[in-house]
């Protein structure tokens, strides 16, 4: 254990992290911005028994994921946007079968092959499944190199809990940038897979892993029990990090690095008398409603700060019921609005008076 | 510090090579009135030392990068004027070689015409607080894998230990027992301790060769 703290960048953490959260088997393909995800697990993973394999592409490394779940090990891949359309398939695999898994999307620009630099563009893929069939994942917005090492581990834990696989959203930013990280966990012990192909012994039953349902009725059966599951998440794993909300007249709506250049504009606000605050909803996925529900009673305006054409606002929408406006301020292409622009659509906003 | 003609920075990844590199050319350029700052580095597309263009090229320092640095083409692509380097005799440059030994493969192309001149120093570059090379063992791994790649041996050590914007004045001084011991093992000299300059005043007379810096501008704070 690392008790001290260490400088990282915001993809080492992630790989970090999920070795101390008892993850051994990686299975990646590189593809900028988080080919350090890949390089430090290839450093590693040897020198403490575990498994790094540079597989012959992304969808191959979706479906070896599905494999060493299915034998009830914590397991993870990494990618970038269009590695993450790549994989969608295998996505759909594993909530079809209710596998646990971590994936990791440190976004880039698109759409095609787009760009290097960082985005938010991939935030209805990941919120609304991306692949086939009905399904959500788990979807986590780290702002921080810490954060990035919190949440791969709360990642895999909510993952086995819930039978369902656990995205980490993060960006080319917070993946690259170095900060000082303390990895200084109370790691829970994984829970029991009961479910797990791990081979009978001639003591059980078989235990199968399968997506496939060859009656109608038993499908849909499947479904409406995942279902409930998913409710069940809804209700208890949301999470939002509010800051200067509760008086606040205009509110920022942000996640990951957008969030962090609203903070700066949130304080220019205040230092220059206007009710500013922000909301940063950590997980996307359950969306953190009932704080917007909450802010929507006393805001004027709602800003959403996206790195994409607005996708979150339409969460930030529905969660509100449309009872105050929603504007976006955004960036796209791999720019990043600047704390300035934010403050800037702070102050239209003020002087429209939630008009 | 008194430089030699080609100065060149190799280490870990992300060990700071680059903000060494951008802060070394400011002093360079004070002695010598053609000084040029060269990125070899193929493998990092993000943060390089093209982010510090407008500041080195005021003061009238070359830039030596590829035309696909910080774009979004991610293509391991060298500058096409790096041969400037060595056959440019009477420019004095600091090369800032890519992180570990894949980076500094680019470097082979030009060690044997940099150790024929004799006219160098490879200086390795370590932070302590980095997760790979934590202990002075690790560092040493390393900076053989880099010589080996890069077919140029090191002069000197530059311990650049640091967590970022939060470093401490006792984080540098806790730095110095690693960095002497990299020193001890490799046979080489500690040629200089880097801080950020705030941090200066607070450590200068306690060590020695010390050389303070101003940090490159990131995206978002």
């Amino acid at each position: 254990m690392m008790a001290e703290k260490v400088l990282m960048k915001g993809n080492e953490a992630i790989a970090e992290a999920a070795i101390q959260a008892g993850c051994r088997h990686y299975f990646g393909y590189p593809i900028t911005p988080q080919t350090e995800i890949a390089a430090y697990m290839a450093k590693k993973m040897p020198k403490i028994g575990g498994v790094f394999l540079q597989a012959e592409s992304e969808i191959a490394a979706i479906n070896m994921v599905y494999g060493v779940s299915s034998a009830g090990k914590r397991v993870m891949t990494s990618s970038s946007s269009p590695g993450i359309s790549l994989k969608s398939e295998g996505l759909s695999y594993l909530a079809g079968a209710d596998l646990p898994a971590l994936v990791v999307n440190a976004q880039r620009g698109g759409p095609g092959l787009g760009g290097i630099q960082p985005s938010q563009s991939d935030y209805f893929q990941a919120t609304r499944g991306g692949g086939h069939g009905d399904y959500h994942m788990i979807v986590l917005a780290p702002s921080s190199v810490q954060e990035m090492a919190e949440l791969t581990i709360r990642g895999f834990e909510l993952a086995d809990k819930y039978r369902m696989t656990s995205m980490i959203l993060a960006d080319g930013t917070i993946g690259q940038m170095m900060e000082p990280v303390s990895f200084d966990f109370d790691i829970k012990p994984q829970v029991e897979k009961p479910w797990a192909t791990t081979g009978t012994k001639m003591q059980r039953e078989h235990n199968i892993v399968n997506s496939l349902y060859l009656k109608a009725e038993q499908l849909e059966k499947i479904n409406f029990e995942r279902y409930e599951r998913y409710k069940e998440v809804q209700e208890n794993e949301a999470l939002a990090e509010e800051y200067l909300t509760e008086d606040a007249d205009i509110i920022i709506a942000a996640f990951g690095i957008a969030a962090r250049v609203s903070r700066n504009a949130v304080n220019e606000a205040r230092a220059n008398g206007i009710k500013a605050g922000l909301i940063r909803p950590i997980t996307l996925w359950p969306f953190p409603e009932k704080v917007f529900k909450k802010a929507a009673g006393h805001a004027k305006e709602i800003i959403s700060v996206e790195l994409s054409m607005g996708q979150m606002i339409e969460d930030v929408r529905l969660a509100t019921e449309c009872k105050v406006p929603v504007s976006l301020c955004c960036r796209v292409g791999g720019m990043i609005p600047t704390p300035d622009q934010v403050y800037q659509a702070i102050v239209a906003a003020n002087e429209k008076g939630g008009k | 510090m008194n430089y030699k003609r080609i100065t060149l920075l190799g280490g870990h990844y992300g060990s700071g090579k680059t903000n060494i590199a951008v802060n070394m050319a400011h002093e360079l350029k004070r002695q010598h009135s053609y000084t040029a700052v060269a990125d070899l580095d193929i493998v990092n597309p993000y943060f390089r030392t093209l982010d510090s263009r407008d500041e080195l090229e005021a003061e009238g320092i070359r830039m030596i990068v590829s035309q696909y640095a910080n774009t979004n083409l991610d293509a391991p692509a060298l500058p096409q004027d790096m041969y400037a380097i060595v056959h440019d005799k009477a420019m004095y440059s600091i090369v800032d070689v890519g992180g570990d030994d894949r980076g500094a493969l680019a470097l082979g192309r030009l060690s044997g015409m940099i150790a024929e001149e004799d006219n160098y120093d490879f200086f390795m570059v370590i932070n302590k607080y980095r997760p790979l090379t934590p202990d002075p063992q690790s560092v040493m791994e390393v900076l053989e894998e880099i010589e080996e790649a890069g077919r140029l041996k090191f002069t000197g050590i530059i311990n650049n230990s640091n967590l970022g914007a939060e470093t401490t004045p006792e984080d540098v001084l806790n730095s110095m027992a690693f960095a002497e011991e990299v020193s001890r093992l490799s046979g080489l000299p500690l040629v200089l301790t880097s801080c950020e300059e705030k941090l200066y005043p607070l450590l200068e007379g306690k060590i020695e060769n010390m050389f303070p810096m101003k940090l490159q501008k990131r995206p978002v704070e």
